[in-house]
């Protein structure tokens, strides 16, 4: 089971890193943020039934940053629209060289 | 039995997370994220974790998801279709910074092959829900061993709040 937890989360992750480097859209882009994040949740839960509590206690703390990353992000993502009327971020190019 | 179910999860999961990333609206894409998070709740139950499976429901497909889904309301972005994939040079780079994760991640899980397949963690974990419940295992280290970082992560949060009601409020900077 904890291999197959492993090999879950490893997969996961690597669709969200593919989502976050492919698409355009801003809140695409965060979607597959929370996907990484959800995968780092189930390898900490599969070594939880390895090593203790401790895993599924870290687990608490990565939910809660990510909620707190989602109100930044997307409160960034809604001043950024009303600046340029868009979400994609191809347009963002201020510090594009 | 077990192990039926979650193949049937983590299939779920994945086929959703594919969706995730493919899917045209923002809509659409949330939709398949909250299928997501329900599949991987699916297999914390499996895993014996679960009060997480709860909370994961409850925080990220519940409350979450119903802010990225106000946000997109609130941009209108809901009717937006067209195909937003990034193609030609940065496509490759982008499949070689995947490749490179997908290689190092099997090398590590065919090194690892056997070593941690179970361990005291189970028994231990299952010692503590009979004693404490499946709350209370969770919330014994949570207070004891873990409370500054529990404190930190209020502080974190508080921070994020003001950040957060700072950067949307209108006409505020600039």
């Amino acid at each position: 089971m904890i291999t197959e937890a492993l090999g879950l989360s490893a997969v996961l992750f690597v669709i969200g890193t593919f989502g976050v480097l492919v698409r355009r859209n801003a809140i695409i882009m965060f979607l597959c943020i929370e996907l990484q994040l959800n995968a780092v949740n189930v390898a900490f839960v599969a070594f939880s039934n390895v090593f203790g509590i401790d895993g599924q206690v870290f687990v608490f703390f990565v939910m809660t940053v990510a909620a707190a990353e989602a109100a930044v992000g997307l409160a960034i993502i809604i001043s950024i629209f009303r600046h340029y009327e868009t979400v994609d971020v191809g347009n963002f190019n201020l510090l594009k060289w | 039995m077990t192990t039926v179910l979650f193949y049937v999860f983590a299939g779920i999961a994945i086929v959703a997370a594919i969706g995730v990333v493919i899917a045209r609206s923002p809509v659409g894409s949330l939709l398949f994220m909250v299928t997501t998070l329900a599949a991987i709740s699916g297999t914390f139950v499996l895993m014996e974790a679960h009060f997480l499976a709860a909370v994961q429901v409850i925080v990220y497909a519940g409350a979450i998801m119903v802010l990225f889904l106000f946000v997109i309301m609130l941009l209108n972005l809901g009717h937006e279709a067209q195909r937003d994939l990034k193609w030609g040079a940065f496509s490759i780079v982008s499949a070689a910074v995947v490749g490179g994760i997908v290689g190092m991640l099997a090398l590590d899980l065919r090194g690892s092959d056997g070593a941690v397949v179970s361990g005291a963690g189970a028994e231990a974990i299952a010692a503590a829900t009979e004693q404490y419940g499946a709350v209370g295992a969770i919330a014994r280290p949570l207070y004891t061993t873990y409370v500054v970082p529990f404190e930190i992560t209020g502080i974190l949060l508080l921070v994020a709040i003001v950040g957060a009601i700072v950067l949307a409020k209108r006409g505020s900077a600039s």
